[in-house]
């Protein structure tokens, strides 16, 4: 496991600077989530992170020097799953064995599944798929980039469990990018707030798991929302 | 789509042909076609038995497959790798594409007195004919299928750890294969359409050569049984391309199998 440390982080697409001067430590093992509105930087500052961008200035650490970007899994908003192989082999890439991708799979509920083509799953199960692929590598950092966008609020509410579950048996370093506020309450363990591609907010959510909407759950929410919202 | 119509079987597609068939046949036995203007079908199959017992039509389909196969393998192959590499290496794009596309815009029969010229009315003009037009659209299919290949499952493999063969053989190739088997399809037309005006022209072997002679010894019935064999191996090789389809493309619902 490692964390991960931003020192001064700017990104500039031409003239269009997305991110500034962003000084952020990720430990190692946590739960971290970024919100804001759309167009804030939070997907690029994840790009950043999993070293798909690089920073226009500043610099991008991970905390164990033997960190490699190989030890980083994404999952992304859409599921990227290969239509042209089965759901086993989808899981069992870069390197990952037969046995592994199994267990993953199992994992996620979809051992039943492994034999069956992408397309005939249903959107979450597709997600859940995405989600084993993620995990089968046994990954110290893993990036989420709104992996839930997609999903009903059922299915969503399921997956939120699913990976909160999973986070705390394997305890990856997490971080979701999310635009749903109580998503992020949910599930992470402090919620930085970008706006125009700074930090304008770094919160502790210091709440028990398994977390219920409860008044102390709303009041971080109100909190967090009034700050995107106000600026 | 439907799938449960009475239409959407396997004898369907053939009524009409067949239908056609015996109307020719029948308009022939009545007169109203002449047998010196088009004989009928029975004629027409009595041909190919009475040539098939001397051995001639089987000499000449099999030397007609063999340059149709050669050519293609040719042409394919130069095709196939040429969109490889200007599909996934920019500097062979932008080195070749311009020229390609040039030369593309000839009609490939076109070459035709260049060919007799360099190659006489031996193999190697036919062979050079089918490779030259079989060439094409591989080459733009496959360029185009690699260069739309979805950039997101590329970024997928390379954060999954896929190595550059990797990505190209479980990513690229796969995703520009629906585009390839589309090239294959169409070159399979072109092959025998490029066989077909190169053995009329001048051979010594072969179906046009049959229809040549024929034609000279006012055979009609041998005359249409050549463009009747042009249709039977046309068919023939669009049917082993679609085999290809269903078995390389069966993760698409549009071509598995109910």
């Amino acid at each position: 496991m490692f964390g991960i440390e931003l020192q001064n982080v700017g990104k500039s697409f031409g003239n269009n600077e997305v991110l500034r001067d962003i000084n952020l430590s990720i430990p190692k093992g946590s739960f971290t989530a970024i919100v804001g509105k759309s167009g804030c930087g939070k997907s690029t500052l994840l790009r950043v992170i999993a070293g798909l961008e690089n920073v226009t200035s500043g610099s991008l650490a991970y905390t164990d020097g033997k960190a490699k970007r190989s030890d980083i899994r994404i999952m992304f908003q859409d599921d990227r799953l290969l239509p042209w192989e089965s759901i086993l082999k989808n899981v069992a890439i870069g390197g990952v064995g037969i046995k592994e991708a199994e267990a993953a799979l199992e994992k996620v509920g979809l051992d039943g599944k492994k034999d069956a083509w992408p397309d005939e799953l249903s959107g979450g199960q597709k997600q859940r798929v995405a989600l084993a692929r993620a995990l089968a590598s046994k990954p110290d950092v893993l990036l989420f980039d709104e992996p839930l966008g997609a999903l009903d609020a059922l299915t969503r509410m399921e997956m939120q469990h699913l990976i909160e579950g999973l986070w705390q048996e394997q305890k990856f370093t997490s971080v979701l990018v999310t635009h749903d506020v109580s998503e992020a309450v949910h599930l992470a363990d402090r919620v930085i707030v970008l706006d125009e591609g700074g930090i304008q907010m770094d919160k502790q959510i210091d709440l028990p798991r398994q977390r219920e909407r409860d008044e102390k759950f709303t009041s971080y929410e109100k909190n967090i929302l009034d700050k995107i919202v106000g600026g | 789509m439907k799938k449960n119509q009475w239409y959407n079987n396997q004898i369907f597609p053939w009524l009409l042909p067949i239908v056609i068939v015996i109307l020719w046949q029948v308009l022939g036995q009545l007169n109203l076609i002449k047998s010196t203007m088009l004989p009928t079908p029975f004629e027409v199959v009595e041909a190919g038995i009475r040539l098939f017992q001397t051995g001639e039509l089987q000499e000449n389909v099999y030397i007609s497959t063999k340059r149709a196969v050669i050519g293609f393998a040719i042409g394919g192959a130069i095709g196939f790798l040429l969109g490889l590499f200007n599909g996934t290496i920019l500097f062979f794009e932008k080195l070749t594409d311009t020229s390609i596309q040039m030369i593309r815009t000839i009609p490939h029969l076109a070459l035709i007195p260049l060919v007799i010229l360099w190659f006489g009315i031996g193999e190697s003009a036919k062979i050079f004919l089918v490779a030259v037009g079989v060439m094409f659209p591989i080459y733009i299919n496959t360029f185009s299928g690699i260069k739309n290949v979805d950039r997101k499952l590329i970024e997928m493999g390379k954060v999954y750890g896929m190595s550059k063969w990797q990505l190209f053989t479980n990513i690229i190739l796969p995703g520009a294969m629906p585009n390839i088997l589309v090239g294959i399809r169409y070159a399979l037309g072109v092959t025998w359409i490029s066989l077909i005006v190169a053995e009329t022209i001048g051979a010594e072997g072969g179906i046009g050569y049959m229809a040549t002679t024929a034609r000279e010894f006012m055979q009609m019935d041998v005359v249409v049984l050549t463009i009747v064999l042009y249709a039977i191996l046309g068919k023939l090789s669009d049917f082993i391309a679609k085999l290809c389809e269903q078995r390389l493309l069966k993760w698409n619902p549009a071509y598995r199998k109910n």
